[in-house]
């Protein structure tokens, strides 16, 4: 019940936002029409659990962001200068990097934050580990990124009500 | 007396500037960098800071809030993909058994010593 009053909500934000009408009240009830057509599929496809809307991360995941947002463009600056240098002194090295997290979501917004980050991109997932490329040393850093990993776990729900344990 | 809309100017010069610089870097990085997946992360100075400060830019000079709404959910919605496009190729990549260059001496498995 949850997730599917999280999924209409963002999608009633997303139609209003994207087509700006806010007192036309016919197409405004064609809007929540087609909210509530879309919710009625995502639930007859069996796609509203903890990876098509993941609750479980949600409302600690905003301030993730912020923080993914600074780790990033610390990561620019460091590829960026290797790309411009006159010799580029690249290490490149695979790490195998075993995930804290115990939700599929959980595990999603690991590899991507890694991925997302310039200088590691995840290349592999393998039962237990995922198979990380890095660019240098310096950014071949196992505990950033090990701490990067508990800080997407500390996002999953303790008590997991929501299922979608691996 | 500086107007705002001065202040507003220059700050999405300056995010304009820097973006298109990383936009330009990441190509640089494309070019130079050794094998595919050294050249993977050049790539995301590109999709990272470059769509990102652009964004930013734009979001300073939009007209309404409702298009820095829109803008807002285009920097979103790269922000998720981004990662995912990128991990697709990686792993195809990796999957059909192409090989990175590893170490300071940038030699692959199984090169001739």
């Amino acid at each position: 019940m949850v997730r599917t009053t999280v999924l209409a909500l963002a999608l009633a934000g997303l139609w209003l936002l994207l087509s700006g009408y806010f007192d036309n009240s016919l197409l405004l009830g064609f809007g929540a029409a087609s909210v509530a057509l879309c919710v009625f599929l995502a639930h007859r496809a069996g796609v509203l659990d903890d990876e098509g809307v993941p609750t479980g991360l949600m409302p600690r995941v905003f301030g993730y962001w912020f923080w993914l947002f600074i780790e990033i463009g610390k990561a620019n600056i460091v590829v960026a200068r290797q790309a411009l240098a006159i010799e580029p002194k690249l290490s490149p090295k695979l790490l195998k990097i075993v995930s804290p997290t115990r939700t599929n979501a959980g595990l999603a917004t690991f590899a991507n934050s890694i991925t997302l980050t310039p200088g590691t991109v995840t290349v592999d997932l393998e039962p237990g580990y995922m198979v990380v490329h890095a660019l240098t040393e310096a950014l071949a850093d196992e505990a950033a990124i090990d701490d990067m990993g508990r800080r997407v776990a500390a996002l999953e729900r303790r008590d997991n009500s929501g299922g979608g344990e691996r | 007396m500086i107007s705002l809309d001065l202040i507003r100017d220059i700050l999405s010069w300056a995010l304009f500037l820097t973006g298109g610089a990383a936009v330009v870097t990441g190509a640089i990085g494309i070019v130079r960098f050794p094998d595919f997946y050294t050249r993977l992360h050049a790539a995301g100075i590109t999709d990272t800071a470059g769509a990102e400060l652009l964004l930013l830019g734009m979001m300073l000079q939009a007209p309404s809030w409702l298009v820095v709404a829109k803008l807002v959910f285009v920097g979103f919605f790269l922000f998720m993909t981004s990662p995912v496009s990128t991990h697709a190729i990686a792993h195809a990549a990796w999957v059909v058994g192409l090989r990175p260059m590893l170490g300071s001496d940038l030699k692959r498995e199984g090169d001739a010593q």
